[in-house]
């Protein structure tokens, strides 16, 4: 029907949706022009989805943008077209432009809450899609917003309607995004990393409205992601970004089973995926970093990182080309007709599994509680009768020496908390830590003697904060040797430091390097050279590789595993990654809203009985790999308010497989299931038995 | 909104208490000194004694300062020594004085200044930002005596287009006017213009102002509708704020021009040691720089649905 | 390109010069000449001041060439923070030496001025003698050379002082008492706002509450008071610039510790059991310095004007020696017939603060870009 749409502005409705040919991308600086996507080609069909995937720096969003012609004051398109149903945007003039924009292609962006207009209600921002392209009346335009709400399934749409951005949560104001998009029956949506804010049952909440709106709205979708597994769930067609140019597209099976250029396979060997074994089938990082845009290669960008790298990828440019077999699947490489595709990519590591000792860190029934304090002068008259926040409420587990345990989670689930008790940034309320002999629950980290600071360190998220960018790496750990070793002859403060950037495969100039020029992946070692400056027994390491590029990940947490294989430490390990988990962990603990919900060894908490929020957590992960089949959960809404906790069972709001009547008014009973595994939960025995496996692997795991 | 309204109005109580508790001490903590400045430097010690025992300052510092407060708050703030008048008549015709000079200010400045600021930051690196910017540092540059030196130059001594007084010799007359309110004006403007348009470049770059460009709003409405609300819930806060700088520079404007106003009476009862003055005039000064401040605080609540919809 | 340091193995003398390190080595040794000039009066120290000055100018520019903006505010405060320190070195007249001839000859313009105005006013010929009627025609705004063998170049101001030594010496005192009262200020102002930021709880109310009935006060009614009440001394400015700028500063300083406490590196410290004062000092300060070096130089330019409106109203730096505001202050009266006693000071003060201010805007202008 809206069809005509495209005839009125002068488009071509038989023509393919998007057609982008040989497009490049540059933004320019005083330095000059740094190119940002060269040589883009790619074609979107009617109802098609293509997932653009690389990892940060590649050039993936400008793509969006400049389909979007809205690449900032200093972004040009310097060559190439980007054709809508025929017509080239590039030669659109304003007007044209915006008749299309958020009507025919729309867009929804990473940041839900940025994204939308702080102070103006979300209802007149979604009004104002059908009154500007299909000069809808106000009236008309208020019904078509709030069905739409209900189209993305939010509850009480009337509500939301009213409401200002902040007030609603980062789902729902991802929802609301998804619906302003969709509005006006755009013919192309561009998901620019939609759901990269938020947490991964939220996530698989979206994505599954994602690839229901898209066949319900016969919208062709753009979707832009780092993560494999997400495009394997969405698309189906997908095209690899690397280094500004896309090195291999074509059918999203083709791809992913039958690659074909070295960065996709080194790609696909650094994600845990669930054939994957930290002893017998280790991950492979691809080494070194992707180039700068002013610095990279004459020839292949790859080249440099490449273990096929021969004089030829040098010689000039390459040039896309279609690889034999299925249609569409063209390669950026000029030896992919030489290269053993067959070939196992992963070696099983040298060093047999390692066992694990004695108890060194026991958490006995600690419970963390926040007094909230109320600043309104009604409280501040009343006396106050303070409310608290659980925030750990009865952890109990225990971790031995060269064991990982994992603890896994959401945001607000209360892991944060627990790594400020352990390490003495917080007092617990309730409860005892036990580091050896020792009860450290209460006793602050100030009060606390360098030899047992020095014992319990830790490895933080973010790269960027991690580092003091007004020091210098070797001044950093330096310090932290200092204090922990009380060695102060200057030279031999050196010689350690030397040994610890060795330790991490740093070179010693890095001693005397800043942080901004260290890349995300080189701070990150250097803060794990802090943490094991002091030799630990026990290093709390807190999602240490979320934030960095997969790539990266593979190297940083293989480096975090090699050094503690050596040192015997323990290691815990703060995630809410299952893939990474499953890998690397020896030991998990899954918290929700404070409590402990299910713990054991990682193969009992990763096959059945689960308890129902492993099992929802497990269904959300998305997996890169095409022989697994995966059972469905999707949790409604999102996790309540530590503040204002539901009577019961903290998850029974959200839950698959509540009992009415018994979940929501008892607290659950804790169930030993034996060999350490146990659950906190109101299922029974027999049903708990009867679970099916969430994640199965097809019949032939081996990755061709 | 009342409690916040309510917590607001407690607090300045608590700072006014504070403010004139240390006040009084600073003027008339001593006392001697106080019959000093009252009889002259020429009078005798025992004059001085019997005057402080008529005047009642032989009452404990707290019972002088509660008394003090008390006829503060009835408007009763003594005599002027100068005058020898009560100092709620010299101070009440100063302050009506003033506040024609700040409201004829506000009301020329604000407009410009946040027209300007608006389009500068509209396009950010543009023409006409960088002409606004260069334009208000200079003028933020000058100080206002400074200022009222050049002007007073140009159009008194070598143009004679205006009076170089202002003290209303022969009634109010617009003329007399004029400098003054410049002066005030083009000092503060520049300032108002700059924060304005340092936070309207900051909205522009904001990710919802991409969200609305590419939902196809017309640039137009992208700016009315979408920009500008966000970009002058800052600049806001500076206006109302600027009261305060306002009354700094109303002082000295007005000793420049001999304009009869408020900033006058208080530069003239500090030169000539009219302590009763001077007291009154301070604590109405921080009467109405501590009011600006919980009217900016409200009126950021209010252009705020952030902090307004918790 | 930021490791381009690493990459070459050799560095040239200019490049040593050019690091951070030697610029605020440099920076001191002139501090420390100018001390030594200033308690000493030793001319020689001076000398070498202005040398040390001129390299250290180089050096800034050099840095600082990306931006236009800032260039221009450097030159502009350097020309003045050049003539401070060069002062004694110039040979000019002794700033407070009043010259018999100039205040006679002003004396004679003036009166032939007043009885040109009367003549005007009542409608006859002017009433004086011909040497008088001369004078009015010749004598301009600035009344260069007179006298045998003496000229001010810039006229002389209304005590028959050299205007152009009293501007001159005036730029070095109104530099040196508004460094060190911005700088007393900062002093006071960073300690209670990292202490209010980082520590938080009761020290952040408490010193909030201090600085906000500081606050309560307009600027110039504090300073008003807070002279009236000490008396108008150089000491007594530097306090009150420190009661009504330490605040502002303290809330500055206190945003910046807020936003930066949350970073994992101050976690980091906490964990490995760091002090609060060495979190404080070392963690924390040096990361808030890029905002704050921005704000100096706004609350420099902030000072001057408080300084010389202080000056202005007669509240200020004690006379004889010249200060820009009380000169300007002192010329009011006769400001109708020699207006140039009054426009040269605010020129001059003008200029220096617009300097103050480019400088600020341009350093803003290279952080924000890298």
């Amino acid at each position: 029907m809206s069809d005509e749409k495209l005839i009125a502005l002068g488009l071509d409705p038989s023509a393919p949706v998007l057609e982008c040919e040989d497009l490049c991308v540059s933004y320019i600086v005083r330095a000059g022009a740094i190119p940002a996507v060269a040589d883009f080609n790619l074609t979107v069909g009617r109802n098609e989805a293509v997932g653009l995937v690389g990892e940060s720096g590649c050039g993936k969003s400008t793509v969006a943008l400049a389909i979007m012609q809205y690449l900032g004051a200093n972004g040009r398109i310097v060559c190439g077209a980007c054709r809508f149903f025929g017509r080239d945007l590039t030669t659109m003039s304003p007007t044209e432009l915006r008749m299309l924009r958020g009507s025919l292609i729309s867009m929804v962006y990473q940041e839900p809450m940025a994204s939308l207009n702080p102070s103006m209600r979300i209802g007149r921002q979604l009004m104002e899609v059908p009154i500007y392209h299909d000069g809808a009346g106000r009236e008309e335009a208020y019904n078509r917003a709030l069905s739409m709400l209900r189209d993305v399934r939010l509850p009480d749409p009337k509500r939301v309607m009213d409401a200002y951005p902040h007030q609603i949560s980062g789902g729902q104001q991802q929802r609301v995004g998804i619906a302003m998009a969709l509005l006006s029956g755009p013919k192309l949506l561009l998901l620019d990393e939609p759901t990269t804010a938020l947490d991964v049952t939220v996530e698989a909440g979206i994505i599954e409205l994602i690839s229901e709106i898209a066949s319900k709205f016969g919208t062709s979708l753009i979707y832009i992601s780092h993560n494999l597994g997400l495009i394997l769930n969405t698309c189906d067609k997908i095209a690899v970004m690397y280094s500004g140019e896309a090195v291999e597209v074509g059918a999203v099976g083709d791809v992913f089973d039958h690659m074909r250029h070295p960065y996709t396979r080194g790609l696909f060997a650094s994600i845990p995926l669930p054939s994957a074994d930290k002893t017998t089938r280790p991950l492979i990082p691809i080494r070194g970093q992707p180039p700068q845009p002013q610095k990279r290669p004459t020839g292949c960008n790859f080249g440099p990182r490449c273990d096929h790298f021969s004089v030829e990828c040098d010689a000039g440019p390459v040039p896309m080309e279609h690889v034999d077999g299925p249609e569409g699947h063209h390669v950026r490489c000029v030896r992919w007709g030489e290269i053993d595709w067959g070939a196992a990519t992963s070696q099983p590591a040298d060093t047999a599994p390692h066992e694990v000792g004695d108890v060194v860190l026991r958490v006995d029934h600690m419970t963390k509680r926040y007094e909230l304090t109320d600043g309104s002068v009604a409280a501040l008259l009343g006396g106050g009768a303070a409310r608290s926040i659980k925030a750990n409420e009865d952890i109990s587990f225990d971790a031995r020496e060269a064991e990982t345990v994992a603890i896994v989670g959401e945001s607000g689930c209360g892991k944060s908390t627990l790594a400020k008790v352990l390490l003495g940034l917080e007092t617990a309320t309730e409860g005892s830590v036990w580091l050896g002999e020792l009860d450290i629950a209460n006793t602050p980290v100030r009060a606390r003697r360098p030899q047992q600071i020095g014992d319990l360190q830790i490895v933080f998220q973010n790269p960027f904060e991690t580092l003091n960018p007004s020091h210098s790496v070797g001044a950093q750990i330096a310090r932290v040797i200092r204090k922990f070793e009380a060695e102060r002859n200057p030279d031999q403060v050196k010689a350690r430091v030397m040994k610890l950037l060795d330790t991490v495969k740093l070179s010693p100039d890095f001693y005397h390097r800043k942080p901004r020029q260290l890349s995300g992946g080189q701070k990150q070692r250097v803060g794990i050279a802090r943490a094991f400056a002091g030799e630990p027994k026990v290093v709390v390491a807190d999602e240490p590789v979320s934030a960095l590029d997969v790539s990266v990940q593979a190297a940083v947490a293989g480096l975090l595993m090699d050094i503690q294989r050596e040192n015997r430490t323990t290691l815990l390990f703060i995630s809410h990654d299952l893939s990474v988990v499953r890998y690397l962990a020896d030991k998990v603990v899954v918290m929700y809203l404070g409590q402990i919900m299910e713990q054991g060894a990682v193969a009992d908490v990763f096959a059945p009985p689960y308890h129902p929020y492993t099992e929802a957590l497990l269904s959300a992960v998305p997996i890169a790999d095409t022989s697994v089949a995966k059972r469905r959960i999707v949790l409604e809404g999102e996790p309540p308010s530590a503040i204002d906790p539901p009577p019961g069972c903290p998850f029974q709001t959200r839950c698959h497989r509540r009992i009415e009547g018994v979940c929501d008014t008892a607290p659950p009973p804790l169930k030993d299931l034996g060999g350490g595994h146990t659950l906190l939960c109101h299922l029974d025995r027999e049903t708990l038995d009867a679970m099916a496996p969430v994640v199965a692997l097809a019949e032939s795991t081996t990755i061709e | 909104m009342f409690v916040l309204i309510g917590k607001r109005l407690i607090s300045m109580a608590v700072i006014m208490a504070v403010v004139s508790f240390a006040l009084f001490a600073i003027f008339e903590g001593d006392k001697l000194e106080v019959a000093g400045k009252v009889l002259g430097p020429y009078s005798s010690a025992e004059q001085r004694e019997l005057w402080l025992t008529q005047n009642g300052y032989d009452a404990p510092f707290l019972a002088r300062y509660v008394d003090w407060v008390g006829g503060a708050l009835t408007g009763d703030f003594g005599d002027s020594i100068q005058y020898k008048a009560p100092v709620a008549d010299l101070l009440w015709p100063r302050l009506a004085n003033t506040g024609i000079l700040a409201a004829l200010t506000f009301a020329l400045m604000i407009p410009i200044a946040l027209t300007l600021g608006v389009i500068a930051g509209m396009k950010e690196g543009s023409a006409q930002d960088r002409s606004v910017t260069v334009f208000s540092v200079l003028t933020t540059s000058i100080p206002e005596f400074a200022m009222a030196t050049f002007l007073t130059v140009i159009f008194v001594y070598t143009l004679g287009w205006l009076p170089g007084t202002s003290s209303f010799t022969e009634g109010f007359r617009w003329a007399e006017v004029v400098l003054p309110v410049a002066v005030l004006v083009i000092y503060d403007m520049g300032y108002v213009a700059r924060m304005t348009r340092a936070s309207m470049a900051e909205v522009m770059q904001s990710q919802y102002i991409r969200t609305a460009v590419l939902k196809g709003v017309p640039r137009r409405d992208v700016i009315l509708k979408h920009a500008l609300r966000n970009a002058l819930i800052a600049p806001f806060t500076v206006i109302v704020l600027q009261l305060n700088w306002l009354l700094s520079g109303v002082i000295v404007v007005e000793v420049f021009f001999a304009y009869k106003g408020f900033g006058k009476l208080l530069y003239d009862a500090a030169l000539f040691g009219d302590l009763y003055v001077l007291e009154a005039c301070t604590i109405i000064a921080v009467v109405v720089a501590v009011g600006s401040q919980i009217i900016s605080d409200i009126g950021y609540t209010l252009l705020n649905p952030r902090i307004r919809f918790r | 390109m930021a490791d381009h340091a690493a990459n070459t193995p050799t560095l040239s003398l200019a490049d040593h010069l050019r690091g951070k390190r030697a610029a605020l080595f440099l920076a001191l040794i002139y501090l420390a000449l100018m001390a030594i000039y200033g308690l000493a009066g030793a001319v020689l120290a001076a000398a070498v001041g202005v040398i040390v000055l001129v390299i250290l100018g180089g050096l800034v520019l050099l840095s600082i060439r990306e931006s236009t903006i800032a260039v221009i505010g450097f030159l502009l405060v350097f020309f003045w923070l050049f003539l401070a320190s060069a002062a004694p070195l110039l040979g000019l007249n002794d700033p407070n030496a009043i010259a018999p001839e100039a205040v006679r000859l002003l004396n004679d313009i003036n009166t032939a001025n007043l009885l040109a105005d009367a003549a005007e006013e009542s409608g006859v010929a002017f009433p004086g003698t011909p040497d008088q009627l001369a004078l009015l025609e010749t004598a301009t705004w600035f009344d260069f050379g007179f006298g045998e063998g003496q000229s001010y170049w810039l006229g002389s101001d209304i005590k028959g002082r050299d205007m152009l030594s009293r501007i001159i010496w005036g730029s070095q005192r109104v530099l040196l008492w508004a460094t060190l009262a911005t700088l007393v200020a900062y002093i006071v102002g960073m300690t209670f706002g990292v202490m209010a930021g980082y520590l938080g709880g009761w020290w952040d109310e408490a010193i909030s509450f201090v600085a906000n009935i500081m606050l309560a006060f307009p600027v110039m009614v504090l300073y008003i008071v807070i002279i009236n009440a000490l008396g108008a001394s150089g000491v007594n400015v530097i306090i009150a610039v420190t009661f009504a700028s330490a605040p502002g500063i303290m809330r500055i300083v206190r945003g910046l510790v807020l936003d930066l406490r949350s970073r994992d590196y101050i976690a980091a410290a906490q964990t490995r059991g760091e002090s609060a004062v060495y979190i404080m000092a070392v963690e924390l300060l040096p990361n808030a310095r890029g905002p704050l070096i921005v704000d100096g130089c706004l609350r420099l330019g902030y000072t001057i004007i408080a300084i010389a409106t202080l000056g202005f109203l007669g509240l200020g730096l004690p006379p004889p020696d010249p200060d820009w505001g009380s000169m300007l202050n002192e010329a009011r009266p006769r400001a109708p017939i020699f207006p140039h006693m009054i426009l040269l000071p605010a020129i001059a003060l003008s200029s220096l603060i617009l300097g103050f201010n480019l400088l600020a805007d341009g350093l803003r202008e290279i952080s924000l870009r890298d």
